[in-house]
């Protein structure tokens, strides 16, 4: 992996002359977790999608790119709400899909030790619909992980998890993404405050920073500092709506 | 097993009708035999209806299998080329608009009394269902997974063969199970127009002489090996891509 660059973005979004977002803009600083927090339709996962070079169905007015000034091309590795497992191949094939897209060799035992890294060594020769919803998205982040990519996207990976498996979701991809720069989009204050080392509040006013604690990500999820500025967010964003 | 019963009690109330009908009406058996004669006739007959039985499946298995590979490559290359599919599609649309049966002379002409010109109207008729069930399914692939496999920079090639295709499986499955009951069909077709073997022949031969008996035995036999074949093909597609 080479080293994470930062994200800027300085522009305007519109679809077919509707305004989606902007002017804004927004630095997501290097080798570090940043948390876009905002409601539904305010254009997060459009912004997240620019980045990913998936802008192409939107107008996009301004500049964006990586600090290095370097291509973002082949440097990201996106994780959506849906795991987007393949049902016709097994787990390990699942995690060594770039590879095969690419048509490059697979390699096989790295992906088997990524995969006792999120847990699931015994589960390699499974079906994704032989796994939990839990199980389905840490195949989906070993995937992410296999593709070692500087600069990891996050589109709300873990809103379809119940409590629990989201918590541990959440500290798993935490510990194993630590040192990549990372642009999460989520609606959910709780999770903006246990991994936002950055928090981006985006409204249709355009986006806020707002200061995080001093504990380092993942925060504990029953710590009173954690709790309080989860409060702090939610109450932030119902006053801009 | 619950399935099995069920035909079969349907089959027997079926024929119990029929045999009503035949009783009742006393029908002549020239005009309509009743089952008890049919299937006596399929039993003394078994030698002379097995032998033209090879010949329609044989046919129907070839047209199947070259419908179906026809029908996967042009499917594929719709999908890939622009240009295939503004110049194809229109002519595909338009060769449904003739009747497959209206160019059965034609094909005997071209190719011939034998096996050929039999598997050619088999192939052409299952070749439509079989491309554009798959076509439909290559077309619905899921905008995520496209987009998933672009960043991770994959090519349009790769995407169509690792990803498109096998998503469409099921829709070719589909296709598939269409082209199992449409294929004889079209080797009946073929065989009526001109053979001198094969169920369509034998039924054909039979009627002009009004062993109407003889001409349902085939009948019955024909529609189940149509049966057979549907369901072998609906077993080989869930046993690889499931549901």
């Amino acid at each position: 992996m080479s080293s994470a660059p930062a994200l800027q973005l300085a522009g305007r979004v519109t679809i077919g002359g509707t305004a989606i977002f902007g002017p804004l803009s927004l630095e997501v600083p290097a080798g570090r977790w940043t948390c876009l927090l905002g409601p539904s339709g305010v254009g997060k996962s459009t912004l997240l999608r620019l980045f990913a070079s998936l802008g192409d169905k939107v107008d996009f007015e301004g500049t964006f790119g990586a600090s290095d000034g370097v291509s973002l091309a082949g440097r990201v590795a996106l994780m959506a709400q849906s795991d987007l497992l393949m049902p016709w191949l097994d787990v390990t094939a699942n995690v060594t899909l770039g590879a095969r897209l690419r048509g490059t060799q697979q390699p096989r035992e790295r992906a088997l030790d990524i995969l006792a890294r999120v847990g699931l060594a015994d589960h390699g020769t499974k079906r994704p619909d032989a796994l939990s919803g839990g199980q389905r998205q840490r195949v989906a982040l070993a995937r992410t992980l296999m593709e070692d990519r500087p600069v990891i996207l996050l589109d709300e990976p873990f809103s379809a998890l119940d409590a629990q498996t989201r918590a541990r979701m959440q500290d798993l991809s935490a510990e194993l993404l630590a040192g990549r720069t990372v642009l999460h989009v989520t609606h959910d204050a709780a999770e903006a405050a246990r991994l936002g080392e950055t928090v981006l509040l985006m409204t249709r006013e355009g986006i806020t920073p707002v200061e995080s604690p001093p504990a380092s990500v993942p925060r504990p999820y029953d710590a009173a500092e954690t709790l309080a500025f989860q409060g702090q967010l939610l109450r932030q964003l119902m006053e801009t709506v | 097993m619950k399935r099995v019963l069920h035909f079969a009690s349907v089959a027997l109330l079926g024929m119990l009708v029929w045999q009503a009908v035949v009783t009742f009406a006393e029908l002549p058996r020239f005009i309509l035999p009743g089952p008890m004669l049919v299937f006596s006739t399929l039993w003394t007959s078994r030698m002379l209806i097995a032998e033209h039985a090879v010949v329609t499946i044989t046919e129907v298995l070839i047209g199947l299998g070259l419908g179906a590979t026809l029908g996967f490559a042009s499917a594929i290359l719709l999908v890939a080329s622009p240009l295939a599919r503004t110049l194809l599609r229109p002519m595909l649309v338009f060769s449904q608009a003739i009747p497959v049966f209206a160019l059965a002379p034609m094909l005997t002409l071209w190719l011939g009394y034998g096996l050929w010109s039999k598997v050619a109207m088999a192939l052409l008729i299952i070749y439509f269902p079989v491309t554009s069930a798959f076509f439909d399914a290559l077309m619905r692939t899921p905008v995520a997974w496209v987009e998933l496999a672009r960043v991770m920079n994959a090519t349009p090639a790769r995407i169509l063969w690792c990803v498109r295709v096998p998503a469409a499986m099921p829709g070719f499955a589909s296709g598939l199970r269409l082209a199992a009951v449409y294929a004889p069909i079209g080797a009946i077709i073929g065989e009526w127009v001109g053979a001198s073997r094969g169920l369509g022949y034998l039924m054909l031969l039979a009627n002009g002489r009004a062993k109407i008996d003889l001409m349902f035995a085939a009948l019955i036999v024909l529609a189940v090996l149509t049966l057979v074949l549907h369901a072998l093909v609906d077993a080989v597609c869930r046993r690889i891509w499931g549901g």
